[in-house]
């Protein structure tokens, strides 16, 4: 409407429909400049609330990372990343979101795909969606002490293997306050999120492909190699990204299950928040800054994974 | 395995797979399981010998008064005699409200001018609402801490100048998944025609986005409204920094952690069954979709 108005009015013309406007000529006077700049404003309190709250404070740990003790411009803050324990925290925290986001994606694909293809319906599935959606918004601090209760040293599950089984789990070096601890709780919400990005892209693969494949001679087992997975594997590496980002910055589970015993880089960070013995402002900048860089790179690969996602599962 | 009887969907499915997805089923059931009633059980192990609820009532009792912790709630400052439990619960639930007011306030008719006079800016608003995933919980914190609490902005050493922080921070936390429910909701109706037929009828703007546009996205409002509940009740990060004196449900979930023994089991219990209790009301509202592919920062 507003788009046909201008043509008319550069064109000088008026179509039928618009005898109305010309009898109230107001509208008409208005430049479209004028109108764009007002329309403009209408973004004003969205603007400032992302500016005040996340923007700014980004362009304060960015320029914070290049800046030293008295304010000139430095790289030794980013040099400064390159000790020994800092890149071992990074390390642990690649680590520990990587192995987490291919087994969550590979447990929740294979789920969503019983819930979907694998002919688990009705209750099942909406159980496990519910299941699933309340598990990927459960982290956290509960979660934490869901998984010491459970795999603590006098926890259930070593009890029960010691009791039952003869098995030792502490004995042989398992210990829920280490990395794979970590990596275990961390699953517990991973693996649901997967669940739910993947059962509407299992629900997209269309049966009819299935019939074609079969009309053309293709086992169920072909289907799955030559058009099942090769069309969900933008939207499940897409997904595994996600997972990635997901766990990378995860803080109050580690806080609450391991604590100082493994250092993850958001601990690391929140140490550097209350100010401790290894205090550096320059540096805990560009601890920060390293965090936005990887998560920014996965977000841009998740983004374009996301492009070649829709081009084969749009509704 | 190539029998073509896909029309008839999975009841003829081949017992093979189905063995395969029960398998699945099971491990996968188990992992989400098992950890919620081994703490369960231990959450009514509290009495020895005994099973019983008393980690849930001493939680959950309002003790004699004289016994009870006196905390200040603010922005309007009430003066409380009620356990953590409640005193905290009621701190987060404030700022959840306020957090979805604000975020309502600004994000319905952001969205609703994009979609009806500003289509040009859908590309911008994707990137904006993609931002909030590259800045984790902990470094967020860091920024506004670093930016808020020097000159010129010194938020941090007053009580409102605190809460505005934590809010603004819950907003853009929660804002791509509000932002992505209202413009789906917009989406689903007619914004073009409602709007000229109330600006025909002489209707203000304020009064197309409050009386229009607003009620016809009820649904995408309360569940965004929901899903901020489910994720700033129990959140940690940004309140283990920001109020360090375990004023929020989050904190007081730690503290509680490091110097209880059974009342942690009982308070997993009972955040699981919130968050429960929100997905479900999602879920409700959303008549069997499942857009509640969301999580919160840990």
């Amino acid at each position: 409407m507003n788009q046909t108005l201008r043509v008319c009015q550069t064109l000088r013309v008026c179509p039928l429909y618009m005898d109305t406007a010309i009898a109230t000529p107001a509208p008409l006077q208005r430049a479209p400049s004028r109108q764009v700049s007002w329309a403009w404003l209408g973004m004003l309190p969205f603007l400032l609330l992302m500016f005040a709250f996340l923007i700014y404070p980004s362009l304060t740990i960015l320029s914070g990372s290049f800046r030293g003790q008295e304010g000139e411009f430095t790289l030794d803050n980013i040099a400064g990343l390159f000790q020994a324990n800092i890149l071992a925290a990074y390390r642990v925290s690649l680590e520990v979101s990587a192995i987490t986001a291919v087994v969550g994606a590979c447990m929740g694909a294979l789920l969503a795909y019983a819930i979907t293809w694998g002919g688990l319906h009705g209750r099942v599935r909406s159980g496990v969606i519910t299941f699933a959606s309340v598990a990927a918004n459960f982290g956290g601090i509960p979660l934490a002490f869901a998984f010491i209760t459970l795999m603590g040293r006098t926890g259930a599950l070593p009890v029960f293997l010691r009791n039952n089984l003869g098995i030792d789990l502490y004995g042989n070096g398992f210990s829920i306050y280490t990395v794979q601890g970590l990596m275990l709780a961390y699953l517990y919400f991973q693996f649901p999120l997967m669940v739910l990005i993947m059962v509407p892209a299992f629900d997209g693969l269309k049966r009819e492909w299935r019939e074609a494949a079969a009309n053309l001679g293709g086992s169920s087992l072909d289907f799955w190699r030559y058009v099942g997975i090769p069309i969900l594997l933008p939207s499940f590496l897409g997904a595994t990204v996600l997972l990635f980002g997901n766990a990378f910055g995860a803080y109050a589970t580690a806080e609450a299950l391991t604590g100082s015993k493994v250092d993850v880089i958001t601990r690391v960070i929140s140490r550097q928040i209350r100010g401790d013995v290894l205090y550096n402002p320059g540096l805990s900048y560009a601890l920060a800054l390293g965090m936005v860089v990887i998560l920014a790179i996965s977000i841009a690969l998740y983004v374009w994974l996301q492009r070649i996602t829709t081009r084969w599962l749009r509704q | 395995m190539a029998t073509p009887s896909a029309s008839s969907s999975s009841r003829r499915k081949p017992s093979l797979t189905r063995i395969f997805a029960w398998a699945i089923f099971i491990v996968c059931a188990a992992y989400l399981i098992v950890p919620l009633l081994t703490q369960f059980d231990y959450s009514l192990r509290a009495k020895r010998d005994q099973v019983g609820f008393t980690a849930y009532t001493n939680v959950l009792a309002i003790p004699d008064p004289a016994k009870a912790v006196t905390v200040e709630t603010s922005p309007p400052k009430v003066a409380l005699s009620l356990p953590k439990f409640y005193s905290s619960l009621l701190f987060s639930c404030l700022m959840a409200v306020l957090t979805i007011v604000v975020n309502t306030a600004i994000i319905v008719p952001t969205a609703y001018w994009v979609q009806y006079r500003l289509p040009r800016f859908k590309p911008a608003m994707e990137f904006f609402t993609v931002l909030p995933f590259a800045i984790p919980g902990i470094v967020l914190t860091f920024g506004l801490l670093r930016t808020y609490s020097g000159p010129p902005f010194n938020l941090t050493n007053t009580e409102l100048g605190t809460v505005v922080m934590l809010v603004g921070a819950y907003s853009i936390l929660v804002m791509p998944y509000t932002y992505r429910a209202v413009d789906t909701g917009l989406r689903a109706i007619d914004i073009r025609t409602l709007t000229e037929a109330a600006r025909s009828l002489g209707a203000g703007w304020p009064v197309v986005i409050l009386r229009v546009i607003l009620p016809n996205l009820r649904v995408a409002v309360l569940s965004a409204a929901l899903l901020t509940f489910a994720i700033a009740i129990g959140e940690f990060t940004f309140v283990n920094f920001l109020f360090p004196d375990e004023r929020a449900f989050g904190s007081y979930l730690a503290a509680i952690g490091r110097n209880k023994i059974f009342e942690p089991a009982a308070l997993t219990i009972i955040s699981f069954l919130m968050v429960w209790a929100a997905v479900l009301l999602i879920q409700r509202l959303g008549r069997g979709g499942n857009q509640t592919q969301v999580t919160g920062i840990r």
